[in-house]
C-alpha cells in the first residue's frame, strides 16, 4: 500500500485539459483509483456521463490509456467485451499468454445504480477480471441533476422538486455496494474521495484481485449538490464522518470496516452546507430530517452487525 | 505538445479523419487551455507548505506538478481555480487570489 | 479447389459451422427462438475445444452487441447472432457497432416483432435495422446462409468497408428444415477469410487509443456521417469481388440479385429470402403454361442495389414487390419503396404492386404467388392495378 510520496511516483493516468466542471469530484476519484491501481497497463471504460463527455472531446482525449466509451447503461459489458477479446486473442496466440493487464470500467450513479444494473451484474456474474468503479454523485448530474435511486431521500432533484406538495425525493436510495456483495465476487469496497489512503488501498486491491471487483465511490458535485467549487472534498469527508457513507470493504464475503468513526456526527453536517436539502431546514420539515437521521442510525447498526457477524 | 496535429482540423474533408471518430493519441488534452475559466488562482507558500502532497492528490484537473516527491507548480493551463486544494491543505500554505485581467502566461 | 462435403443440416447447423471455420477471437450472444440452436451448437464447438473463442454468455442481447463493439474495437474478429425482439434490443448498440466502424459479423434469424408476440418468420425485425448502417445480406437457403456468414467477413473486415455486416436466414423455414449443403473443408475457409488486421486496437497498449469520443458540440459529427456513407457505396464493389473470388472457390454463383427468367420477362415478382425458391418454382410452371415470368431475388439490401435491379426490370410490363414486413403508414413495405426508388431514374417504369405477405410465418400458399402473378398479367395487359397495397392471403 502506497504512500502520497510513492504514489507520485506513479503515473497520472488522466491528463488535465479535460472539461469537467471546477471541483468535479469524478476525476478526483478516477485519479486516485488509477493511481492505486499500480503498475500495471489499464484499459479504461466509460459510461456515457459527465466523465465520458468531458474527458473525450473530439479531437481531445485525456486519457492517457486505451480507453473506450460505448452507451450510458453498457459499461461493464464493454469492458467485459474487450476483456474477453484479450482472453481470445492469447488464445489466438496474438497477444503473448504471459502478458497482464487490467481493465477497468467507470461509470455515474445513473448509470451504474439505474440505466447499467443489469449489464453490471452480468458483467461481474460472468467473473470477467475487470474492476467496475461507480463514481457515485447521487443524480444524473450529465442532463442536468435528475433524480437517480442514488439519490438520497429528501434531496432537491430536478425530477423530484420541492414545492407544498413534496420536499425533494419522495424514496430511500438504493443500496448498491450491498447488492454488488450480494453477487459473491472475490472484492466490493465503498469509498470517498475524501480518504485518498482507503481509497488508493482499494483500488490497489481491486486491482490485484483475479475476476470481478467492485467499488462505490463517494464522488461529490459542486454544481448537482449547491455547495462551493472548493468544498467538494470537505463535504465528502463530512459523508464520512455523519455515517452517510460508510467505508468498508467485502474481501472473499467478509465484511470489515476500513475507517472507524469514533464520534459520529450528526447527519445536519453533512445536509446543511447543500443547497439541495436547504428546504429540509424550513420550518415544518423538522420530522423529515429526523427520519433521516434514523435512517442513517438505521444503515450504520446493520452495518455494524455485518461487520460483527463477520 | 502532441504529435497529431490537429491545428487544421476544421479543413478537414470525411476521409482525413481517423475512422470512426477515433482519437489516435493519447492524453492530447494537455493541449487544450482550460486555465481561461479561472477567477482565483491558487499562490502555493513555500515555507507554510509541509510538502504533504494532499493537494496533489485532489486535483481534479491533474494541475499540480510534483517532482521528486514534492509539489512544485501549479499547471495554470489546466488550472480551473476551484479552490480544492487550498480548502484540504492542512497547513494553509495555499491562497487563492483573484485573477487580474491579464492572464498568466499558460504554455 | 477446396474439398466440399455435402450434408444434411439445417440452416442454424451450417450457420454455426461457418462461424467455427471463421474462427472468431470473441461470440458475446444471448438465445432467442429461432435463433438459439446456431448459440448452442456454437457453444458446443467451444467445449469440445474446436475453437479458440472467447464465448462470452451475456444476460441480454444489448449486452451481446455492447460486449461484441468491446470486442471488436479491442482488435479481435467478433461474431454473433440473434432474432427478433434481441434484435430489437440491440437496436442502439447497431448503429453504434457502425458508426465505430466495426466489422462485426451477426446472424439473424428473421422472425416477427411483437406484439402480439410470435416466434416465426417475417422481415420485421431486420428490416426495422434497415438504417443502422450495417450492411445486410439475405439467404433463400441454409446454403446461402453458410455462404453469406463467410463472405460476410471479408466484406466486414475489407479496409474500403470497415462496417458491421448481418448475414439474415428467415426463422425456421431455413433456420430449422433439414436442407442439403455443401460446406467447405476448414482450411479453404480460414485461407478465403484471412486474418484480421484491425487498425487502432484498443489492445495496443504501446499506442493508447480513444474509442467512442464525443463529437458533439463543434466536432465533425456530419464528416464521419459522411464517411460512414461513402464506406458502404464502396462496399459494392466489395461485396460483387469476394462474391465473385467466391463464386470461383464454391462453385456456387453470387451476385446483389439474382435473377430468374428475367431476359423475356413480362411479368415480375421481387422477392428476398426463402420466399424467393417458392416463387422460381410457380414461375417456372406458369412459364411452361406460356406465361414470361420472371423473378428478382434481392441477396443484398443494404446497400441497395438500385441499379441492377432497374436493369433487371427494363421491358418488365407489370411488377411485384413482396414485402414480408411492414412500414405502416408508408406508401408500402420497405423492400417496395426501394425498388419504386429504383426505378425512379429508369428509362422505364412499369407499374409496381406491392403485396405485403407472410406476416408472423403466415402461410405463403402457392396458389397465392400464382394470384400474383395472375394479377401481374392482367395488369399488363390494361386492367388497372390496386390502387394501394394489397394484403396477400389475409381474411
Amino acid at each position: 500500500m502506497a504512500n502520497l510520496k510513492e504514489l507520485t511516483h506513479r503515473e497520472d493516468r488522466l491528463e488535465g485539459g479535460h472539461r469537467l466542471c471546477a471541483g468535479c469530484g469524478a476525476s478526483i476519484a478516477v485519479r486516485q483509483v488509477l493511481l492505486g491501481a499500480g503498475l500495471e497497463p489499464v484499459v479504461v471504460g466509460c459510461a456515457t456521463g459527465c466523465l465520458e463527455v468531458s474527458t473525450t472531446i473530439y479531437p481531445y482525449s485525456a486519457w492517457k490509456t486505451p480507453f473506450i466509451h460505448n452507451a450510458f447503461e453498457n459499461a461493464a459489458a464493454t469492458v467485459s467485451g474487450v476483456e474477453a477479446a484479450f482472453k481470445g486473442l492469447k488464445a489466438a496466440g496474438k497477444i503473448p499468454a504471459d502478458k497482464r493487464v487490467k481493465f477497468v470500467a467507470f461509470g455515474g450513479d445513473g448509470g451504474t445504480y439505474d440505466i447499467g444494473l443489469q449489464s453490471l451484474s452480468g458483467a461481474m456474474e460472468r467473473g470477467h477480471d475487470m474492476v467496475y468503479v461507480c463514481y457515485d454523485n447521487g443524480a444524473y448530474m450529465n442532463t442536468g441533476i435528475q433524480r437517480s435511486s442514488a439519490t438520497p431521500k429528501g434531496a432537491w432533484a430536478t425530477t423530484a422538486q420541492v414545492g407544498a406538495a413534496q420536499q425533494g425525493k419522495q424514496q430511500r436510495r438504493k443500496d448498491l455496494t450491498a447488492i454488488m456483495a450480494a453477487h459473491n465476487i472475490p472484492y466490493v469496497a465503498q469509498a470517498s474521495i475524501s480518504h485518498w489512503k482507503d481509497l488508493t488501498n482499494k483500488a490497489e486491491k481491486a486491482f490485484a484481485v483475479q475476476g470481478p471487483a467492485f467499488i462505490n465511490v463517494f464522488a461529490p458535485c459542486p454544481r448537482g449538490w449547491r455547495i462551493p467549487y472548493n468544498k467538494t472534498v470537505e463535504i465528502a469527508k463530512s459523508a464520512v464522518q455523519t455515517g452517510f457513507w460508510p467505508l468498508f470493504e467485502v474481501e472473499d464475503g467478509v465484511w470489515r470496516q476500513t475507517v472507524r468513526v469514533v464520534n459520529r456526527k450528526p447527519i445536519e453536517e453533512f445536509l446543511k452546507p447543500q443547497g439541495r436539502f436547504k428546504h429540509l431546514f424550513a420550518p415544518g420539515n423538522e420530522a423529515l430530517l429526523a427520519e433521516m437521521q434514523s435512517d442513517v442510525d438505521h444503515q450504520w447498526d446493520a452495518l455494524q452487525s455485518r461487520f460483527n457477524c463477520s | 505538445m502532441s504529435t497529431w496535429d490537429v491545428s487544421s482540423l476544421d479543413e478537414w474533408k470525411s476521409d482525413r479523419f481517423p475512422l470512426g471518430a477515433v482519437i489516435p493519441e493519447s492524453g492530447n488534452s494537455r493541449d487544450y487551455v482550460t486555465g481561461g475559466w479561472r477567477s482565483e488562482r491558487p499562490v502555493r507558500d513555500d515555507v507554510t507548505c509541509t510538502q504533504c502532497l494532499i493537494c496533489w492528490i485532489m486535483c481534479p484537473d491533474s494541475a499540480i506538478n510534483a517532482e521528486d516527491e514534492k509539489v512544485t507548480t501549479f499547471n495554470l493551463a489546466h488550472c480551473k481555480g476551484c479552490g480544492v486544494c487550498a480548502n484540504e491543505c492542512p497547513a494553509d500554505a495555499i491562497t487563492m487570489v483573484p485573477e487580474g485581467c491579464d492572464l498568466p502566461e499558460v504554455k | 479447389m477446396p474439398t466440399q462435403k455435402t450434408v444434411a443440416a439445417t440452416g442454424n447447423t451450417v450457420v454455426a459451422e461457418a462461424m467455427r471455420q471463421c474462427a472468431p477471437d470473441v461470440v458475446a450472444a444471448y438465445p432467442i427462438t429461432p435463433q438459439t440452436t446456431i448459440v448452442e451448437e456454437f457453444a458446443a464447438f467451444v467445449a469440445k475445444g474446436r475453437v479458440h473463442t472467447e464465448y462470452v454468455t451475456v444476460e441480454s442481447e444489448h449486452s451481446a452487441m455492447s460486449a461484441c463493439v468491446g470486442a471488436s474495437a479491442a482488435g479481435a474478429r467478433v461474431m454473433t447472432a440473434t432474432s427478433s425482439q434481441g434484435l430489437a434490443l440491440m437496436w442502439e448498440e447497431l448503429h453504434i457497432a457502425a458508426g465505430m466502424r466495426l466489422p462485426i459479423v451477426m446472424a439473424n434469424a428473421n422472425r416477427a416483432l411483437s406484439a402480439p408476440i410470435n416466434i416465426h418468420c417475417d422481415h420485421s425485425d431486420i428490416m426495422g435495422a434497415r438504417d443502422t448502417g450495417w450492411v445486410m445480406l439475405f439467404a433463400e437457403t441454409a446454403q446461402e446462409a453458410y455462404d453469406n456468414t463467410i463472405m460476410a467477413v471479408r466484406v466486414a473486415e475489407n479496409d474500403d468497408v470497415l462496417l458491421p455486416v448481418m448475414s439474415t436466414l428467415d426463422g425456421f423455414i431455413t433456420t430449422h428444415s433439414i436442407d442439403r449443403v455443401e460446406l467447405m473443408d476448414d482450411e479453404s475457409v480460414s485461407a478465403f477469410v484471412g486474418e484480421y488486421v484491425p487498425k487502432y486496437p484498443l489492445l495496443d497498449l504501446e499506442n493508447p487509443v480513444t474509442h467512442g469520443s464525443f463529437a458533439g458540440l463543434d466536432g465533425p459529427f456530419f464528416e464521419f456521417k459522411k464517411a460512414q456513407r461513402e464506406a458502404i457505396e464502396r462496399s459494392r464493389k466489395v461485396i460483387n469481388d469476394v462474391g465473385a473470388e467466391f463464386s470461383k472457390l464454391s462453385g456456387r454463383p453470387f451476385g446483389m440479385i439474382e435473377t430468374w427468367g428475367m431476359e423475356d420477362a413480362e411479368v415480375a415478382i421481387i422477392v428476398l429470402g426463402s420466399t424467393a425458391g417458392n416463387v422460381r418454382h410457380v414461375a417456372r410452371g406458369l412459364r411452361d403454361a406460356g406465361m414470361k415470368a420472371g423473378v428478382v431475388k434481392v441477396r443484398c439490401f443494404r446497400p441497395f442495389p438500385f441499379a441492377e435491379i432497374a436493369e433487371a426490370l427494363l421491358g418488365v410490363k407489370a411488377v411485384a414487390v413482396m414485402d414480408r414486413a411492414e412500414s405502416f403508414g408508408a406508401e408500402g413495405g420497405p423492400l417496395f419503396l426501394e425498388v419504386r426508388s429504383a426505378l425512379y431514374d429508369s428509362s422505364e417504369r412499369m407499374p409496381v404492386i406491392d403485396y405485403i405477405y407472410g406476416l408472423g410465418g403466415s402461410d405463403v400458399k402457392l396458389e397465392l404467388i400464382e394470384s400474383v402473378y395472375k394479377d401481374l398479367t392482367d395488369i399488363a395487359s390494361g386492367v388497372e392495378a390496386p390502387a394501394g397495397l394489397v394484403y396477400l392471403g389475409t381474411r
